[in-house]
């Protein structure tokens, strides 16, 4: 017994020194040479462990190229091992040696037809993998007969060296006609085979974006969704990745798909679990909300994705950003299941941080209690990037769910207690959010934080501080002491701090203007003197010119009231979000950028939608086609751009007088700026900046500019006109504004035309009045219009029927129509006129209201509307203030209506009216708008919103011109 | 799809490469290194890397990263799947899944390898498979190949690959049929500091081993099947039936297997078997912190609770410990911080404490962070969310199986806050 024991001792040393580590240890020099020998020895087992040797070397990465020719040598044999070892070596070195792996190419050709199908299944995949171009040409004929082999196992194997092989050279695989039998294998009769032809095609067909290889129909889905259930879970992965690209024709055909794909939400591997959900979320867009059926799937989903938190931690990393975008797109999904989202102290950081965004998703007002503690309970923890990441996780809470600010700033307060550095500095940048979020409400902290102003050392929460301070200024009784300490190493801050703590002091010298003259004249010095910062000096030249020339402006403009911020600042932007959904389980979904993105070569620019909701009766053929079907056609044609201005207006050469120049200034910050050269500034800082060659580089700009538009015959803004007092009758309907002097007498030898526009009943009328100043009659009145943005032209003749003597004025009106050539005019709605008489021709530019151009029948419908303004790019909005307009909400939308601009909708939030409006122009386009109307304030606000946002300038201008009228 | 495979040992070296396609410079990995400096600890690697022209998908199992090199759109959940069957294979080959085990069979690893994937798709990731297509390494049969020169390698066409039940190999014959399932339950949950439940979910496993000769076809029902309403199923088990019957029909695969995987949510009541009193405190100005901890059970049925370990990391201004448990052992490591106590088994009439004082460093003000409370623990006989098997049915072979059941409780992460 002893004996036998020991006998089994000695084995298991023996065994030991049997173990491949011996591989390992042959480092001599003339290692290689050995190695050679020992592969050309008679012996088999010899042979057979020389190649093992050979092996292990090339595993750990020493080169053992050399050999190739040897181990070429021991491939055509029986033996199964030896020759896997051999194919091995084969795969890692036929690119170095290309001449010499044509040697094995015949023992290849002979193997595809080895009786044993384990062996053609080798050979194909062995074939595949050397990567020689020589080689391919050789292997095309063994691998089409592989393709239709007879065994399912080397079929499968031959779909993927399609693959292989397609890599390596594309053409080849394409001029052979396998992708053809590679379509014909989804529909082989063996699961695996068609698992491995969709893997194989959904390959190459991301090398290929546009190729049209796995084209979906009812028939391949069915074929997909048998072999679903009878391969393996890798096959499913590639099959429901597969599924997740076809749109399904209408919701019974989803849901019946849905109904099939639900039973892999149990299956055991996490990727296919995720490519299940992937597809279901998918096409339950289709589905009818009230179905029942949808319910139940929404309940479905919950169970796995909760699961799939139970995993590894890598597996839960990858779960959680995929969670993120479905609690994003369908927060329903998970809304009772915050718990899972729990930090557990020892999960990897990459975890927890994940796991907090998706807490404040989740977060309601049902489930804020527990949110909070777990939140206070974080932010005692050890990692520092976890503990902010909880603190800022606090203050968006608040943001978030309303009812919870108070007990979320109670909850900040006990951590600015604790004096833990960091967790204080986070504590104030979020308290200033929750301060942009509820103004007035908790102010009362502000004496807490300021006691630790000094504790502040990141720039983040010195700029927070500091804004506070000064948004704040007029309840913080020693605001500019707090505030003049930092100014003091003003240069050493970040240029955030800097902005900030101009705009800081800016603001409190509005407040108390009278205690810190010298800190803004310090601070405005600091900032455009001595600052190398474009924007810093910028800004500060902003200020110093708004105080120096109108200070309550400045006050407008600095103590403005701030929008509110929104509730979740990191949503995702819908349309990628959508696409992203479609992507879930792939790296563009832990990323959270679209796949084109970020992976190198593939796909192109191939997005993918989310396909229609059911209802909207549409079928949808693709996904691309998915989202645009719902949106209204392209915006009508806008005008032709600028061409040649100098245009052929009766074919003559002139020079129009006003072509060019920015369009008429609009608010007051302009102005203050050619005040300023009148050195406003000095009254400020008593004089001297002239020498300052920074301060006239800044100011030489817009004074340059401001001239020629202020000289322009018709000046800028309609509204200088109408202080002339408006004294010609209004017709009823259209508003129109009172005459003036197109052309000036002066320069028509004796002529002299005023003139307007009027629209009535649906007709624009050109009313001018002529004057014969000469000293002779005047006959053969005709007249012409220039090419102009919205094609107006004459409609008939001008009718001077009678001569026109001396001192004689003449009232005529012409009507127009829209139907004339098209050309954009600087500004829009500049109407370039040529008037011929007995004498001579001349030419006179004006400018019409664009309110000539609104349409009668330009009242949107309520849901168009709705649909349009969402639709139409936020870029496209522009806002306007119309000062002094003493009109109630009602008057003014009546007023509105007679200019043809209708309003679909009034709202009253907080006392402010806010009127809904469309205009629709002669050429098709729509304006929509809004009208901010606030209760004893004469200043509103109007915001434009069109397809062609050129317009919006006039249309404002129409706006003012007839609200004040 | 899947390009190339490095493993790196904890010391940063990579020790192993496998190319599927091309070869990769192992270059590549050095964006893996930097990760892998950055993080504080060896866990807290990222496990998705983006480097300009491949992403590098890793795993951390026996201290071993496995790197994956991708270079295509791949869902990486694919790519961790995949790479925890490489680990599970190698455990299930070699026994142990380290460095040097690895390297002592690395011929067996690179054809296991070659096997499991074929330029970059999953071939054949099945143990039973795989077990017929390379024969894991034994002594014996180590030393008869040596002797007789015949190799690892089946000469067959590996038969369960292209049937109808991939996953069980046919010609199965043992002289003892036998089946027996474990029913392992693990319960994480988070308690705080007053000992109230934040939450508590419990992850269940039926593992199976089954030797049974022919194609058996089992059933197996359970007294309360409501439980299980999430659950993960190993490929044999019909889902329509279960979904119809909650009755789990399967053909088993041959050998050791998981059947299922359930998860009991924060929904349920879910049991906590143990109770933590503790009081660990330190006062202002005084370099000495007070640790005091009791430990009971709770809700257990009955049953013992056992092998119970206590670890806590205690605050990094903790110099040293001196502690007196009132049964087991406890270490606490200065360097880490980490105190672990070693309680053993529970007895409900003298409670295990741990009780002492902690010294601070002179002059160190308070610690900020409060320390958890880690513990692990095993019940026997008992799954903790009730969870009852109520029969097992054999069909389509004529002998009589020997059958059992074992439940067991365990605990996961199972956190005391304080």
């Amino acid at each position: 017994m002893q004996e036998w024991a020991n006998q089994l001792c000695e084995n298991r040393q023996f065994g030991s020194k049997m173990t491949d580590s011996k591989y390992f240890t042959t480092t001599k020099k003339g290692e290689i040479f050995e190695l050679k020998a020992e592969l050309n020895s008679d012996k088999k087992e010899k042979k057979k462990e020389a190649v093992k040797k050979v092996i292990a070397s090339m595993t750990v990465g020493k080169d053992v190229s050399a050999l190739f020719p040897d181990v070429v040598n021991c491939m055509q044999t029986d033996n199964l091992e030896l020759k896997k070892l051999v194919y091995l070596y084969l795969m890692n070195y036929a690119k170095s040696q290309p001449d010499m792996a044509i040697m094995a190419v015949n023992t290849f050709v002979k193997d595809c037809e080895d009786p044993n199908p384990l062996i053609r299944a080798l050979a194909v995949r062995t074939m595949g993998c050397i990567r020689v171009d020589k080689i391919t040409e050789y292997l095309c004929e063994p691998l089409r007969k592989c393709l239709k082999d007879e065994d399912p196992y080397v079929r499968k194997t031959a779909a993927v060296c399609v693959a292989k092989l397609h890599d390596i050279n594309a053409q080849l695989v394409e001029d052979q006609g396998f992708l053809d039998t590679l379509k014909d294998l989804i529909s082989d009769s063996n699961p695996m085979v068609v698992a491995n032809a969709v893997a194989a095609l959904s390959e190459i067909a991301e090398s290929h974006p546009n190729s049209n290889l796995l084209d979906l129909n009812p028939q391949t889905i069915n074929k997909l969704l048998t072999a679903l259930n009878e391969c393996t879970e890798w096959g499913q992965i590639f099959i429901l990745d597969c599924l997740a690209n076809y749109t399904p024709r209408d919701d019974r055909e989803s849901q019946s798909i849905c109904e099939r794909v639900t039973p892999r939400l149990s299956h055991a591997n996490s990727a296919v679990v995720l490519s299940a959900v992937k597809v279901l979320m998918k096409f339950m867009e289709m589905l009818p909300k009230d179905l029942d059926y949808y319910g139940t799937l929404l309940k479905k989903l919950a169970p796995p994705l909760v699961t799939l938190l139970s995993a590894e931690p890598e597996l839960q990393y990858v779960a959680l950003r995929n969670i993120n975008l479905i609690v994003q797109r369908r927060p329903e999904i998970l809304k009772h299941e915050m718990k899972v989202f729990f930090v557990k102290y020892n999960d990897p950081i990459y975890v927890k941080l994940e796991k907090l965004d998706i807490m404040i998703r989740l977060a309601s007002q049902a489930n804020i209690a527990q949110v909070l503690a777990e939140l206070k309970e974080y932010a005692t923890e050890v990692d520092v990037d976890f503990v902010r990441k909880a603190v800022r996780a606090i203050g968006r809470c608040a943001i978030k769910v309303e009812q919870s600010a108070e007990r979320c700033v109670s909850t900040l307060l006990d951590l600015i207690q604790t004096k833990v550095n960091y967790v204080v500095q986070e504590a104030i940048v979020v308290i200033k959010d929750i301060f942009r979020k509820y103004p007035n409400k908790y102010e009362s902290v502000i004496a807490t934080l300021c006691e630790n102003l000094d504790s502040l050392d990141e720039p983040e929460a010195r700029a927070a501080m500091i804004w506070i301070v000064g948004e704040y200024a007029e309840r913080i009784d020693n605001a500019d002491e707090l505030l003049e300490s930092f100014l003091e190493g003003f240069h050493d801050e970040s240029t955030q701090v800097q902005l900030q703590l101009l705009t800081g002091i800016v603001k409190l010298f509005l407040k108390k203007p009278t205690e810190t003259q010298e800190l803004v004249q310090q601070v405005l010095s600091l900032a455009t003197q001595d600052s190398d910062n474009p924007d810093l000096r910028d800004r500060g030249y902003i200020y110093w010119r708004l105080l120096s020339t109108d200070p309550v402006a400045a006050k407008e403009v600095v103590l403005a009231e701030k929008p509110l911020i929104s509730e979740e600042t990191d949503l995702i932007e819908p349309t990628l979000l959508e696409e992203l959904i479609c992507h879930i389980g792939t790296l563009a979904s832990v990323y959270h950028k679209p796949p084109s993105a970020f992976v190198e070569g593939s796909r192109g620019v191939q997005h993918k939608r989310l396909p229609g909701s059911a209802g909207s009766g549409e079928s949808v053929d693709s996904p691309d086609t998915g989202s645009a079907a719902g949106v209204s056609e392209a915006p009508p044609a806008v005008i032709p751009s600028q061409g040649d201005l100098l245009g052929d207006l009766l074919n003559l050469d002139l020079t129009p007088p006003t072509t060019t120049g920015p369009p008429p200034p609009t608010s007051g910050m302009q102005m203050g700026a050619m005040d300023l050269l009148g050195g406003g500034l000095d009254s400020l800082l008593g004089g001297d900046l002239g020498g300052n060659p920074a301060m006239a580089a800044g100011f030489g700009a817009p004074p340059a500019v401001m001239p020629t538009s202020f000289n322009a015959p018709v000046s800028g803004g309609l509204d200088d006109l109408f202080d002339l007092g408006g004294g010609v009758g209004m017709p009823m309907g259209s508003y129109s504004p009172p005459k003036t002097v197109w052309l000036p007498a002066m320069k028509a030898k004796g002529l002299e035309i005023s003139g307007t526009f009027a629209r009535r009943s649906g007709v624009i009328q050109m009313e001018m009045t002529l004057t014969n100043k000469a000293m002779s009659v005047m006959t053969d009145f005709a007249i012409q219009f220039n090419r102009n943005s919205f094609g107006l032209a004459p409609a008939g003749p001008l009718q001077v029927l009678t001569p026109l003597s001396p001192n004689q004025s003449i009232e005529v009106s012409l009507p127009l129509n829209t139907v004339g050539p098209v050309m954009k005019m600087e500004p829009l709605n500049n109407l370039q006129v040529a008037v011929k008489n007995n004498i001579d021709v001349f030419y006179f530019s004006c400018q019409y209201p664009i309110s000539m151009l609104f349409v009668e029948d330009g009242k949107m419908e309520r849901q168009v509307f709705l649909a349009t303004w969402k639709d139409i790019p936020n870029d496209n909005e522009s806002q306007f203030q119309i000062k002094d307009c003493h009109l109630s909400s009602d008057a003014a939308s009546n007023k509105l209506q007679g200019s043809n601009i209708f309003t679909i909708a009034k709202r009253t939030v907080e006392g402010q009216d806010m009127l809904y409006q469309s205009i629709k122009l002669t050429n098709g386009i729509w304006v929509l708008a809004e009208l901010r109307v606030q209760a004893g304030n004469p200043n509103y606000t109007v915001s434009l919103k069109c397809r062609a946002p050129e317009v919006s300038q006039s249309v404002f201008q129409s706006y003012e011109a007839v609200l004040k009228n | 799809m899947i390009h190339s495979l490095f493993l790196v040992n904890a010391s940063g070296d990579i020790f192993l490469e496998k190319h599927w396609k091309s070869v990769v410079s192992r270059s590549v990995c050095d964006y893996f290194f930097e990760a892998q400096e950055r993080a504080t600890e060896p866990e807290n690697v990222p496990p998705v890397i983006p480097t300009p022209h491949h992403y590098l998908i890793s795993v951390l199992r026996h201290r071993i990263y496995f790197v994956a090199v991708i270079q295509s759109e791949v869902p990486p959940l694919f790519v961790i799947e995949f790479l925890h069957r490489v680990v599970d294979t190698f455990q299930d080959y070699f026994g142990v899944c380290t460095e040097a085990a690895i390297k002592d069979n690395v011929v067996v690893v690179y054809e296991l390898l070659e096997e499991m994937l074929d330029n970059g798709f999953p071939l054949a990731t099945e143990s039973n498979i795989l077990k017929e297509l390379i024969k894991p390494p034994t002594i014996l049969r180590t030393m008869v190949n040596t002797i007789t020169g015949s190799t690892n390698v089946g000469e067959q066409l590996p038969t369960g690959q292209l049937s109808v039940v991939p996953w069980r190999r046919t010609g199965v014959k043992y002289t003892n049929n036998e089946a027996y399932f474990d029913v392992v339950e693990e319960i994480d949950a988070i308690i705080d500091k007053s000992g109230s439940t934040i939450t508590a979910e419990i992850q269940g496993v039926i593992d199976a081993c089954v030797k049974l000769t022919g194609m058996p076809d089992l059933t197996l029902s359970f007294m309360n099947p409501r439980l299980l309403d999430d659950v993960s199923f190993h490929p044999c088990v019909r889902f329509k039936r279960w979904e119809a019957e909650r009755i789990l029909s399967f053909i088993p695969p041959d050998g050791n297997f998981r059947l299922l995987s359930y998860h009991v949510s924060s929904q349920n009541l879910v049991a906590i078997p143990v109770y933590v009193k503790h009081n660990i405190t330190f006062r202002e100005g005084s370099s000495q912190g007070r640790f005091d901890l009791t430990l009971g059970p709770k809700q257990t049925m009955g049953k013992a609770v056992e092998s119970v370990l206590v670890s806590s990391q205690l605050p990094r201004g903790v110099l040293n410990a001196n502690l007196n448990p009132s049964q087991g052992t406890y270490t606490f490591d200065p360097v880490t911080k980490m105190l672990s106590w070693d309680v053993g088994k529970i007895n409900p009439q003298k409670l295990p404490s741990l009780k002492g004082t902690m010294s601070l460093q002179a002059g160190a003000s308070k610690p900020d962070e409060n320390p958890t409370i880690n513990i692990q623990f095993k019940i026997q006989q008992m799954a903790i969310s009730g969870l009852k098997v109520n029969r097992l049915d054999m069909y389509g072979e004529k002998y009589k199986p020997f059958k059992g059941i074992k439940y067991m409780t365990k605990a996961g992460k199972f956190q005391v806050r304080t």
